[in-house]
């Protein structure tokens, strides 16, 4: 099991009473604006949840696994995610005995 | 690389504006339900799955012997899960695409 769109967008419809199109587009829309930020070289951070860094990696080299041969990765920006205070604290607390 | 940031208000001023026949109100609890949300799952041992932009599991961190760092005695430190975030394909392709313009 996993939380996804529909979920969420099932829960505005419930909790807030938008109707089910209208709750789509905006979990959609959430989404959207979070990655053009990024696209943009702007970090978000979502206070309670956790902040979306962007980190330039330099070009270094590489090795295809299969073949073992030598090949560059080339440089690249990437996003890394780290969850806030208040996130990491509930998530530890979770003692669950069955593996996440 | 510049250290631009959007908050969360930012985010949620954003997308009321873009999303006019919602008031605003409607907006700001819709993002902080839909985060809220994602807070849940995972304090509850669930992953996300949102397509096109990643996903959210649990990471096992297994118990250690840690040190405090004042007195230098060593302490046990219990297992603990930390949330941990891999980027869809489409949020790491435009990211990454970002950097050659």
């Amino acid at each position: 099991m996993a939380l996804t769109k529909a979920e969420l967008a099932e829960k505005l419809f419930e909790d807030l009473g938008l109707n089910k199109r209208e709750a789509k587009e905006l979990v959609e829309m959430f989404f959207e604006e979070i990655r053009d930020a990024l696209t943009k070289g702007v970090q978000v951070k979502l206070s309670g949840f956790g902040n979306f860094n962007l980190r330039d990696k330099r070009q270094r080299p590489g090795r295809n696994p299969k073949t073992g041969e030598e090949i560059p990765i080339t440089s690249r920006r990437v996003v890394t995610f780290h969850p806030g205070q208040k996130l990491k604290a509930r998530v530890e607390a979770y003692a669950g005995s069955q593996q996440p | 690389m510049d250290i631009k940031a959007m908050t969360k208000s930012e985010l949620i001023d954003a997308l009321a504006q873009k999303l006019n026949h919602l008031t605003y109100k409607d907006v700001e609890f819709s993002v902080k339900t839909i985060i809220e949300q994602m807070a849940q799952a995972l304090a509850g041992g669930e992953r996300i799955e949102i397509r096109g932009f990643g996903s959210f599991s649990l990471h096992h961190r297994p118990p250690r012997m840690g040190r405090n760092p004042k007195t230098g005695e060593a302490v046990p430190l219990p297992g603990k899960y930390v949330p941990h975030f891999k980027p869809g394909k489409e949020l790491r392709d435009r990211v990454n695409s970002s950097m050659e313009q």
